[in-house]
């Protein structure tokens, strides 16, 4: 398993991140917006600290409608943690690595 | 040796703290820069910056305030991550009272910045982040094909207008007054895109209620002029109706102006001695990249010259 986040597209959604035997977090983000890419260090982060135990993956909404209308999201960065498929937790905006890990912890 | 853990403590990691940094990094003064977030302030969620001298394509605000982050690396700048809950000021250093820790420094340099100002409108609240939003180029895209509004008629407003264009289908753009405050060269573009009907301004009107259950559904508009009100289906909303200072640490400690900016004189000092403020929390006519960078500087200079006259007494 890479320790780099995963890209998901709208066509992998399902197979990478709802039926993933793990919990999971998607990044939803765009290059163009600046607190998505302030964060994007910290997902890396916790991409290799939680390696194995929680699937950490990106979806970029410019090239992605499906999924991020799906879930109604109208603001980004967006962070949604998944447990068998389910929503666990939705984290908008550039927050702090500690409350975006304190949500990982819980869905563990 | 003074009882104090650094030097200077720069508050806020936007352009005018990132350059105190470079400054009192340089000057060889002990100093450590505290963000509540992620350095770069507002400037982070500005698509395109146009106005700053020496980018003559323009820069994006992420691009800019990563250089200056990694400039002011490059001078010793220490960072760390942390809200200051409250200050102490003090006549052998000021103490600034963190989540579970309390550091003091000789000098502190408010750059804590400003946020986005609500409308104060019903429903605003409860829909911001499903569809009231106050950052065009995080969700802009999430917006594609669709009708949208936008509210305001500063630089901000007018800017980020012009940056939707590229993903809404139509622009409504709500202004409370009968003429814009950005700049000229903003306004002639709106009016390009006034003309080609991608945008449609709605002058004298101001929002009177935001509408939707789950997200965003239409606005309630109202005239100032004429009182009449009219309802209009919309997306979404983008609200750049100005700033307000992140100084509620700073109530009862520092003397601000009636809207919560910190006043300070020319040399950035405010009224207590070792404590000064720089950028967009300052009460000031002008509040730019440009002009954050330069109290940025004055103040780092001015607080290395207190810090050494206080040594040598």
């Amino acid at each position: 398993m890479s320790s780099e986040p995963l890209q998901v597209s709208d066509a992998t959604f399902e197979e990478e991140i709802l039926k993933s035997d793990i919990p999971a977090m998607v990044d939803f983000w765009a290059a163009w917006c600046g607190p998505c890419r302030a964060i994007a260090p910290v997902v890396e982060e916790l991409a290799r600290d939680y390696q194995g135990k929680v699937k950490v993956a990106k979806m970029n909404v410019d090239e992605n409608a499906k999924t991020p209308a799906k879930y109604g999201i109208r603001a980004i960065p967006t962070l949604i943690i998944f447990k068998g498929g389910q929503v666990m937790e939705q984290i908008t905006g550039a927050v702090s690595r500690s409350l975006i890990e304190n949500a990982l912890k819980k869905a563990l | 040796m003074p009882a104090w853990d650094y030097d200077i403590i720069i508050v806020g990691a936007g352009p005018a703290g990132l350059t105190a940094g470079i400054y009192a990094g340089r000057a060889r003064l002990k100093t450590l820069l505290l963000e509540k977030l992620i350095h770069g302030g507002q400037v982070m969620t500005t698509d395109l910056v146009e106005n700053y001298p020496g980018f003559p394509d323009g820069v994006s605000g992420f691009e800019l305030s990563d250089r200056m982050r990694k400039q002011a690396e490059r001078f010793g700048l220490a960072f760390n991550t942390g809200e200051v809950l409250g200050l102490e000021p003090g006549p052998d250093g000021h103490l600034l009272r963190l989540e579970g820790q309390e550091l003091r420094a000789g000098a502190v340099i408010i750059a804590s910045g400003a946020h986005y100002r609500s409308l104060g409108a019903p429903g605003e609240k409860e829909l911001t982040g499903k569809g009231v939003s106050y950052c065009a180029t995080c969700d802009g895209a999430l917006y594609r094909g669709e009708t949208i509004a936008v509210v305001g008629g500063g630089d901000t407003a007018l800017t980020d207008t012009l940056f939707l264009c590229r993903f809404a289908q139509k622009i409504h753009l709500i202004h409370r007054r009968d003429a814009f405050r950005g700049v000229t060269f903003l306004q002639e573009q709106i009016f390009d895109q006034e003309k080609k009907g991608k945008v449609e301004i709605h002058w004298d009107t101001v929002v009177h209620e935001i509408m939707g259950r789950e997200a965003v559904e239409a606005l309630e508009l109202k005239n100032v002029k004429t009182g009449k009100q009219e309802r209009l289906p919309v997306a979404g909303v983008f609200i750049f109706v100005g700033i307000t200072p992140n100084t509620a640490w700073l109530q009862g400690r520092v003397p601000l102006d009636e809207w919560g900016f910190v006043f300070t004189g020319a040399d950035m000092a405010t009224s207590i001695p070792g404590i000064f403020a720089a950028g967009d929390v300052r009460s000031k006519l002008l509040r730019q990249i440009a002009t954050a960078v330069g109290d940025g500087a004055t103040a780092a200079f001015a607080a290395g010259e207190y810090l050494a006259e206080h040594r040598t007494r």
